[in-house]
């Protein structure tokens, strides 16, 4: 009945991949496109359930295991993998198109993973391909933010590794359902699902490497990782209530950073961190409706976050800048560009009719049915500051603002298609939610389009526009600059560094002290001793006659005969 | 280079209209809070004008108060690029040398 061998979803991107190290040109094109598309097909006709099982010493491992909740997050990833890779069809860079496709491989299989041992295994291999998209880059910078990122994933990895040989020992199984906060092995798999999620403190490694990586590399990146992370989180953790206050935590920090940043695509890696974080407070509150806000929200994030990179990226790839201070004034040249641009921005922000507000709605709805005011106001605030950053602030320096006569023009056919099809599925997944919410874990028969909610986020939006404009009519606007911002990076890249360069100095200062007192001690008494010792009443240099040393030699040669005798 | 072209925002006049747009939707916005009756579950969304205020409230804390974190966060473009291990005695030398070099004015600037 089934028309191709139940494959994991992962595996026809691990053999795309050796296609793609072989492969040139078009055919290459043509091969990477068709994977997703292929895989997409074989994964809607899978019928829910447990598809490949066997026994791994004492344990059942099962690589592929379907549910409705991972069935979401495979499709997202089919899409993002094909659009970015249409994104990148210009790319010559063998290294780069095989590590993503070995990427988003690495993701399906974490997604389809029904085992804590499977999910570790892709949860490392997602770092160790993902990195060469970074490094790809080739400039030094990339190479040290790429290692920082391999550093904090590969480690991840390690506390998920302890964590499930932890939650083997105390339950007798690896299967992957709900963990809960309970014993050791719950927070130690929380701790290293929260660093791949970007929880505050643990985000940097997004906010470092991203913006580093390739132009096509980022849209990658910005699709798999964190997404992997809040499907672990739906999965293990729905209903802990203290990923709402993480959660809150991270839709609110990142934008104060995003307002002063000035690398355009650093902006966007933290409105990443905030858009999860209402994915994660959706996961937190645990409800019908929550889940369903976050897992949706997931998936339009992975197509507008895309849409926004793949804009940005077409940037940095037609001018060779991405700093706000260095831009301005593209529209003119990059008109495509900056309409799809606007299309992203405006689906992140949650305007009605675009995708990101058929989604981001449900967590506010369930955070207010819950009793979360609090936490609501603090989302309310975020999404009125994601507007402002994402949404206004990213087209507004990069295609308006001061004309900064950049010659430039849009860029090739591949990019413009894949940011097309991207702006399409925003458009159209905002104007028939319902498409979206067929596929969701739970039948809650939510309606974003009432008038109430429509009223309320319009005015919401319109009027966090009149601020920008009043504050930069006022002057009140930070202006871009060139600079670079602290954040908690700044712990381990400059304090630790520094506080283990300043204790090493000071040990080698102590020691070297320690060895030069000893060695003018020993000297001075060797000089004493030399001193005490020296000169013609010296001791050791007292001249003796000769016919003394010959009494002398007669006395011991004396005393030896006669102790012979008495023996 | 087409810069002889003239392009929609190089007219002044286009720039006001999309500021008269905007402000125009904002008044009619407010203006419908009164025409649609709302279903509401937080007693504060009863508040007339709640979201439009906290949307301007909100969005312009968010740029006074990121504004002000510049004073103590900014520092040079190639802060983390100078080799940390020439840093350690040297930190201060540094930021003088990082004060003199940039165009920012120096690291604890309040622009």
């Amino acid at each position: 009945m089934m028309w191709m061998f139940e494959l994991p979803p992962f595996a026809p991107f691990f053999i795309g991949a050796i296609f793609a190290a072989f492969t040139r040109g078009t055919l290459r094109g043509a091969i990477m496109m068709a994977i997703p598309i292929l895989g997409a097909i074989q994964l809607s006709m899978i019928p829910e359930g447990v598809h490949l099982q066997f026994a791994f010493l004492d344990y059942q491992l099962t690589p592929f295991k379907l549910d409705k909740l991972s069935l979401m997050f495979g499709y997202v990833f089919h899409i993002a993998a094909f659009i970015a890779i249409v994104y990148s069809l210009h790319v010559r860079d063998t290294v780069q198109q095989v590590a993503a496709m070995m990427y988003a491989g690495s993701g399906l299989g974490a997604v389809f993973a029904g085992d804590l041992l499977t999910l570790f295994v892709f949860w490392e291999f997602l770092a160790f391909t993902s990195v060469f998209l970074v490094w790809a880059r080739k400039t030094e910078r990339a190479y040290a933010a790429g290692m920082r990122y391999l550093i904090i994933q590969v480690l991840s990895g390690v506390i998920l590794l302890i964590g499930a040989l932890f939650y083997a020992a105390e339950n007798g199984t690896l299967e992957f359902g709900y963990i809960g906060l309970e014993g050791i092995a719950g927070w130690l798999i929380f701790i290293a699902f929260g660093i791949k999620c970007a929880f505050p403190i643990a985000h940097n490694w997004l906010t470092d490497a991203y913006p580093e990586a390739t132009p096509t590399g980022t849209v990658f990146l910005s699709a798999f990782t964190t997404k992997v992370a809040v499907y672990a989180l739906a999965r293990g953790y729905p209903g802990t209530e203290l990923l709402v206050y993480i959660g809150a935590a991270m839709t609110c920090f990142p934008i104060f950073f995003a307002v002063i940043e000035n690398d355009l695509r650093r902006v966007l890696a933290y409105s990443l961190i905030n858009q999860v974080g209402f994915m994660v407070v959706g996961i937190g509150i645990g409800t019908a409706l929550a889940i369903n806000g976050a897992v949706s929200h997931a998936f339009n994030d992975v197509i507008f976050k895309g849409l926004l990179f793949m804009s940005m990226g077409a940037v940095l790839h037609m001018t060779g800048r991405i700093n706000g201070s260095d831009l301005g004034g593209l529209y003119k040249t990059m008109p495509k560009t900056t309409i799809l641009c606007i299309v992203g921005a405006a689906s992140i922000s949650a305007f009605p009719l675009f995708s990101g507000f058929v989604s981001k709605s449900m967590v506010m709805s369930a955070a207010l049915e819950n009793g979360y005011d609090w936490i609501w106001l603090m989302l309310l605030f975020a999404s009125a500051g994601v507007f402002h950053h994402a949404g206004i602030k990213i087209p507004y320096f990069a295609f308006f603002a001061h004309d900064a006569k950049i010659g430039a023009s849009d860029p090739p056919l591949n990019m413009l298609a894949a940011m097309f099809i991207a702006a399409f599925l925003c458009i159209g997944i905002g104007v028939y939610p319902s498409i979206l919410y067929s596929l969701l874990p739970y039948d809650t028969g939510y309606n974003p389009y009432d008038a109430t909610h429509v009223l309320a986020q319009t005015q919401l939006l319109f009027f966090s526009a009149l601020a920008f404009v009043w504050l930069n009519l006022k002057g009140l606007y930070p202006p871009e600059l060139r600079s670079t911002n602290l954040d908690f990076d700044w712990i381990y890249r400059r304090v630790f560094p520094n506080v283990l360069q300043r204790m090493f100095s000071a040990i080698w200062e102590i020691d070297a002290r320690i060895r030069r007192k000893l060695l003018t001690r020993l000297d001075r008494s060797l000089s004493f001793i030399a001193q005490r010792n020296e000169g013609v009443s010296g001791l050791l240099s007292r001249t003796y006659p000769v016919g003394s040393m010959a009494m002398w030699v007669a006395i011991i040669l004396g005393v030896y005969l006669f102790l012979s005798f008495i023996h | 280079m087409d810069n002889d072209k003239k392009h929609l925002f190089d007219d002044p006049k286009n720039i006001k209209y999309v500021l008269w747009f905007l402000y125009v939707s904002c008044a009619l916005l407010l203006v419908l809070d009164f025409v649609i009756h709302r279903h509401v579950v937080h007693d504060w969304e009863n508040l007339w004008g709640f979201y439009p205020l906290y949307g301007f409230v909100g969005c312009s804390i968010l740029v006074f108060v990121a504004t002000w974190m510049r004073t103590f966060l900014m520092r040079s473009e190639d802060y983390y690029d100078n080799n940390v291990a020439v840093a350690a005695d040297s930190d201060k030398t540094n930021i003088n040398k990082n004060e003199q070099n940039t165009k920012l004015g120096g690291h604890d600037v309040d622009v």
